[in-house]
């Protein structure tokens, strides 16, 4: 579904992402862990189409198509959706308000019919029941005021409005108490089948229990430098980062 | 020896317009004074400093003439009155009251007066050279009336036609006397029939006696080539709120002044403005509140959109008197600027003698915030929805203030289309 090669992208003149390889079959669930400032927003950005990113070398391909080339609205109906690190926030604008669009915009893309105010209203109570989110919350100026807990599950139920075929969740598990990280999580998992793919960003095993992965990716300056299955997770927890960076600053003597 | 102010361009090009006999010689020799004493700002002036509007009218006013009153059929009001309103007509052709088309249908009356008292009263000569032009030059007086414990239920529409030949002048004379404890809402705006370069320099006055509302919604949005001075002063007795929407949306320059006089306990007084502004359209909005007396509150918000090379101007005079001990007086002016050329000056001005006062300001100035942007791209928006969206949610909070659903809805379209094209 999704193949990144050899992805090379800078800020300014810094390279942040240095050389991913990456490979997402549909179905799969990948988990991305690593220290902070390692470049994993940055892949999520990148692949989400942040223009303040140059990409310098390598490709993305998604679902045979060149996603580097599409703009980032394109790439959102295709199928692409990023839950953000840190959601924004918009004064004056309500996810009900902007989200009518939005799924209109992604159905007219895939050649269905645009939902009526009735349709979409029926659809917005299914989806809010899914992450158990309030609906006076959606009427509000987005994020504006929301407690972490609330953008994270306002994320999860734009997510579910839209229904990607690749979501990647960027730390949506920070902030969460277990209470809400379960409702989340439920909600990601009911999200799941074997046409999509979900990448998950996190520095926590805790959200794995709950999200299992199918592979665990540790990103390290801009490089994914070990992979694994959903141990490597747990061996991360225990043991910290630090093994990893000896082993990469002692590869490249 | 003749002094400057007699000598300057404009003066001498306007002054064939002055009127010194009839109902209103006092005032209008007062004006006439006023003005052959101060003449027109000069490049330098303080209050005209970023817009030089003796200079545009300078080359503006190739013939300046009157634009003479016009006949006009219904079918053309009926073309320019925006969908859903309910309410009352008044029609107006190049500031002239046209009685047979207007629509006079609830308890309030509207007159062509040739004496009043209070004309002059509120806006007094030897303020402003314009509003002394006016005072000066105009050819009829209209006065609105609403008396005592009468409340207009339905809003009362003015629009002014303008047919103008090019240079041409018209200058609009309105008083609104609301008597206590009643109620108005009136909305304005000008149609310009033809696209000639014209001068509008109209001048209102409103009374709004003890207990009373009053909303007065205005919209500019004629020819952009027109060149406005608009100015309104209010006095507000005790217990009385009136409030003004000011919606600038077209012309080539703009001069508004509005002046609110708070001159009794208990009363409040509220300026809202939107300016979106692209080509060269230059649009400046001064405004002044003067709390004379204790317990009273004003309330201002002014926000523009600018792209292109237009160029926004806010100036936001609160004065509190030694007098108005517990006044709440609070501004807020926010830009966004689009583009590189476009300019913004903002200047809040408060002067407060009171000790006992809350009073607050502050303006921004920023682009267009390009997280907010990238969020409802990578939700499926795209760029130019999305840009419209942001650049809506930021207008729309000026547009709440409009309590006329119908002309709310009329200016959101406008507002809307302009902000989804042009910006
Ligand atoms: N807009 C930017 N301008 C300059 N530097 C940036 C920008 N965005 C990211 N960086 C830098 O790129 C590096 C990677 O940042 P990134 O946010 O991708 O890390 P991360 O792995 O997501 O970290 P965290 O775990 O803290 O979320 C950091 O050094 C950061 O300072
Ligand atoms: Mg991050």
């Amino acid at each position: 579904m999704l193949s990144i090669k050899n992805l090379h992208a800078s800020i300014d003149g810094n390279e942040i992402l240095r050389g991913i390889n990456l490979e997402v079959k549909a179905g799969e669930v990948h988990a991305i862990m690593g220290p902070n400032g390692s470049g994993k927003s940055t892949l999520a950005s990148v692949l989400a189409g942040r223009e303040e990113y140059e990409i310098t070398e390598g490709e993305v391909v998604f679902q045979d198509k060149d996603l580097l080339d599409m703009a980032p609205e394109d790439r959102a109906r295709e199928g692409v959706f990023l839950a953000f690190q840190y959601p924004v926030e918009i004064p004056g604008v309500s996810t009900t308000n902007f989200l009518r669009t939005a799924v209109n915009q992604v159905r007219e893309y895939r050649g269905l019919e645009p939902l009526d105010a009735v349709k979409f209203l029926a659809l917005m109570k299914e989806k809010m029941k899914l992450v158990e989110i309030d609906q006076k919350l959606l009427s509000r100026s987005l994020n504006e005021g929301f407690s972490g807990g609330e953008k994270k599950r306002n994320e999860i139920f734009q997510m579910a409005m839209l229904e990607p075929t690749l979501s990647i969740l960027d730390e949506t598990d920070s902030g969460l108490d277990i209470d809400a990280l379960r409702i989340v999580s439920n909600g990601v998992n009911q999200l799941k089948s074997d046409k999509t793919a979900t990448i998950v960003v996190t520095h926590y095993q805790r959200l794995l229990d709950y999200i299992v992965p199918d592979y665990v990716h540790v990103l390290y300056k801009g490089r994914i430098v070990k992979s694994g299955s959903k141990e490597l997770a747990l061996e991360l927890e225990e043991k910290g980062y630090d093994w990893i960076k000896e082993e990469v600053e002692s590869a490249s003597v | 020896m003749m002094t400057t102010a007699t000598t300057s361009k404009l003066f001498t090009q306007v002054q064939s317009l002055f009127q010194a006999s009839g109902g209103f010689a006092s005032i209008r020799q007062q004006a006439v004074e006023s003005l052959e004493n101060q003449g027109f700002p000069v490049a330098k002036a303080e209050e005209y400093k970023f817009t030089n509007l003796s200079k545009k009218l300078e080359n503006g006013l190739t013939n300046a003439s009157f634009a003479e009153p016009f006949s006009i059929d219904q079918a053309t009001v009926d073309a320019h009155i925006f969908a859903d309103f309910d309410g009352d007509v008044l029609v107006f052709t190049n500031g002239s009251w046209n009685k047979e088309l207007s629509k006079v249908t609830q308890d309030y009356s509207v007159e062509v007066i040739s004496e009043d008292g209070l004309l002059g009263a509120i806006s007094k000569p030897g303020k402003d050279a314009f509003a002394d032009l006016n005072t000066a030059a105009f050819q009829e007086a209209i006065k609105i009336s609403v008396a005592k414990g009468k409340v207009i239920e339905k809003p009362v529409l003015l629009i002014h036609f303008n047919q103008a030949n090019e240079g041409q002048i018209v200058m609009p004379r309105l008083l609104v006397q609301v008597d206590e404890i009643a109620q108005v809402t009136l909305l304005e705006y000008a149609v310009c029939l033809d696209e000639e370069v014209y001068f509008s320099n109209a001048l209102t006055e409103v009374k709004v006696a003890a207990g009373s509302y009053v909303k007065f919604f205005r919209l500019q949005n004629q020819s952009s080539k027109a060149i406005l001075m608009d100015t309104m002063e209010t006095d507000i007795h005790r217990d009385a709120v009136f409030t003004s929407v000011k919606i600038s949306l077209a012309a080539d320059m703009i001069r508004n002044n509005l002046t609110l006089n708070l001159l009794d306990s208990g009363c409040e007084g509220n300026m809202y403005g939107l300016y979106l502004l692209n080509g060269k359209t230059h649009v400046d909005n001064h405004t002044n509140v003067d709390h004379t007396m204790p317990h009273a509150v004003s309330n201002e918000l002014y926000k523009g959109i600018l792209t292109d090379s237009s160029r926004g101007v806010f100036n936001g005079k609160i004065f509190v008197r030694q007098d108005a001990q517990k006044t709440n007086a609070f501004q807020q002016n926010n830009n966004i600027l689009l583009s590189e050329n476009a300019i913004i000056n903002t200047k809040p001005q408060l002067e407060i003698w009171a000790d006992d006062v809350k009073c607050s300001h502050g303006c921004t100035t920023g682009q267009l915030d390009e997280e907010a942007l990238f969020y409802l791209q990578a939700r499926g928006l795209d760029k130019t929805q999305a840009k419209g969206m942001l650049l809506y949610a930021f207008a729309g909070e000026v547009l709440e203030f409009i309590s006329d659903e119908p002309f709310k809805a009329h200016i959101t379209n406008l507002v809307m289309e302009r902000l989804g094209t042009q910006f």
